[in-house]
């Protein structure tokens, strides 16, 4: 590489093979995109989507997949509502509530950033000891406890995100008027950040409507539409698992119809929150 | 005067509150060691953890666990998914953060963003109807004809199913998480290295290889042992296309049984069978603790990393 003719080709080959790594990356990804839209399109009707299966969803020809996308929401519905009602208290307390430098806060955010790393399927087996500790089967109660806490970490991440946004002055003014540190969370920063927080929601639900290995063991699955915390409810991603498995084409049209629909929300939420967050930091000083 | 006090008092009761809540989530993934270890009890008294972590004997009917065979597979599927994964992930990132037009990158970023959000399952659907059809009728025979010799890739599995399928799924599922935090390091060094070492005449390339990637070396190991971690623990994508075998993998067309696989394949039959139960929640054990040292391990390198940038 001493001659200046060298050091030039080396440029060269390496720019191509940067550019030849992006396309692969790139295509890679959007072809995974191209081959669920390209089954899944097909398979799509609105008896897919407005039946449950009949004759089993394991081997019955007819019906849709109405009992895994109702299963779903309420899954990562409850999920959602249950990490945010829990992780908004932890990020108050950590916006608010510690001193600067605390030692505590920052053993906790360690901890939420090991949580973040740690295997959807340890969240289920974690979830299936505390139902057999509760005497419980797998139901939807469980399903939501384990995705609940699958999704903590990136609730109470992004939320203290979204809270550290909020202007010091603010903070100074509320106390300055004799607010609590209690009143000042609640009236002041929960009310400024409030919709980085639904964004933030939205990123949690994304999370765990996704997540198969955790529903697993917590909430199984059933043909059925969801009609009892303590009963088992169907999912999106096990419906695609389960349906993938079997010999007739017919069931596993429902799995491709299954994926599709996953798609569509993930993504739909992606783009949601993207929108979001551009028009939320069009009014933000930098 | 009353109303004040009884202001502050919800004050102090709310702190405290939230406070417990903190410190549960503090110790939550203590807790969740301490759950299943005592779910597991039962089996370590009868079998040593060296034993269960060393025996490749796995007869639950007799009440024989052993988990070398199923650590194995975790360990091949996952060293080659890095091993496919890192060489372009770096190359990307690189071209993302130095060479590409602004226009580019701001179209590829978000694409990359979006995707790292598609659920692992529909990554095992794709790997079930291309990757594994592609691998059967294409590459397995091509790899029959020329390579046989070569002992890694000796093919005695013509399904499609096996390593190989499982390492390029598991490989483009872990671009993102790789391109998008070494793209974030590499852009996070300073431009006066980047103009000190164009001024003493370096190409491009040269800047990046000498001055960018030393600097920002940290950054991308930890970057590459968090795809890494993703990838150990990921547990449907791979064992919809990694055949579940249970064997000590020869060749990366060999099937094997990854550590998720195991669990999340035999969560129905664990109550039926005695210590069944123990040893699979022994088995999410010994998964949770070495990805918690893998993060760990990713947290230290980072730190150091930030602690040498400032």
């Amino acid at each position: 590489m001493s001659t200046s003719v060298g050091k030039h080709l080396e440029e060269r080959i390496m720019l191509g093979l940067m550019i030849v790594s992006t396309v692969l990356v790139v295509g890679s990804l959007l072809l995974i995109l191209a081959t669920v839209v390209v089954k899944g399109a097909p398979a799509l009707n609105l008896a897919m989507l407005t039946q449950v299966p009949r004759g089993g969803y394991y081997l019955g020809k007819e019906g849709g997949i109405l009992n895994a996308i109702a299963g779903s929401l309420a899954l990562a519905g409850g999920a959602t509502v249950l990490s945010f009602l829990l992780g908004l208290g932890v990020a108050l307390y950590l916006q608010l509530f510690v001193r600067q430098g605390s030692r505590f806060a920052h053993l906790v955010r360690l901890s939420l950033d090991v949580l973040w790393g740690v295997p959807s399927i340890v969240y289920g087996a974690f979830g299936f000891t505390l139902l057999l500790m509760l005497k419980m089967r797998a139901s939807l109660l469980g399903g939501i406890i384990a995705l609940a806490l699958l999704e903590l970490p990136v609730m109470v991440r992004g939320m203290e995100e979204v809270m550290e946004m909020v202007p010091f002055g603010l903070k100074e003014a509320s106390y300055a008027l004799g607010a609590t540190r209690l009143e000042t969370a609640l009236r002041v920063f929960v009310r400024q950040a409030a919709p980085g927080i639904v964004t933030v929601m939205l990123l949690a639900f994304g999370r765990g409507i996704g997540d198969a290995a955790s529903v697993l063991f917590t909430a199984g699955y059933t043909d059925r539409m969801p009609n009892s915390l303590l009963r088992p409810v169907a999912s999106l991603p096990l419906a695609v698992f389960f349906q993938l498995g079997t010999p007739l084409p017919e069931v596993q049209q429902r799995a491709y119809a299954a994926a599709l629909v996953l798609v569509v929300i993930v993504l739909g939420i992606s783009l949601l929150t993207r929108l979001l967050v551009r028009r939320l930091s069009r009014y933000v000083v930098r | 005067m009353s109303a004040k006090r009884w202001r502050r008092s919800k004050d102090r009761l709310a702190g405290r509150a939230m406070g417990t809540l903190a410190l549960l989530v503090a110790v939550l993934v203590f807790f969740i060691v301490v759950a299943l270890a005592a779910r597991a009890r039962p089996l370590l008294d009868i079998q040593s953890p060296v034993e269960l972590l060393t025996s490749s004997e796995w007869h639950p009917l007799q009440g024989k666990f052993g988990f070398l065979t199923f650590i194995a597979g975790t360990v091949w599927v996952t060293v080659l998914a890095m091993a496919l994964a890192v060489p372009p992930c770096l190359l990307c990132a690189i071209y993302l953060a130095e060479y590409a037009p602004r226009r580019l990158r701001s179209a590829i970023k978000p694409i990359i963003d979006l995707l790292a959000g598609i659920p692992s399952v529909v990554y095992g659907l794709w790997g079930v109807l291309m990757v594994v059809p592609f691998i059967r009728e294409v590459v397995t025979p091509l790899a029959a004809q020329h390579l046989g010799a070569i002992p890694l890739l000796r093919v005695d599995n013509p399904t499609g199913y096996g390593i190989l399928a499982s390492g390029v799924v598991l490989a483009v599922m872990v671009f993102p998480v790789i391109i998008s935090v070494t793209e974030e390091v590499i852009r996070a060094v300073p431009d006066g290295m980047r103009e000190a070492a164009l001024a003493l005449g370096a190409t491009r390339w040269q800047m990046v290889e000498g001055v960018v990637l030393r600097r920002a070396l940290p950054g991308v190991i930890a970057a590459v042992v968090l795809g890494f971690s993703r990838a150990f623990g990921e547990t449907m994508a791979v064992m919809m296309v990694v055949g579940n075998v249970p064997q000590i993998p020869r060749s990366i067309f060999d099937a094997a049984y990854p550590l998720p696989a195991l669990i999340a394949n035999n969560y129905g039959e664990m109550m039926s069978i005695p210590l069944y139960d123990s040893a699979l929640l022994a088995a999410a054990l010994v998964l949770l603790l070495i990805v918690l040292a893998f993060t760990i391990a990713a947290r230290v390198i980072l730190l150091h990393a930030v602690r040498r940038a400032t």
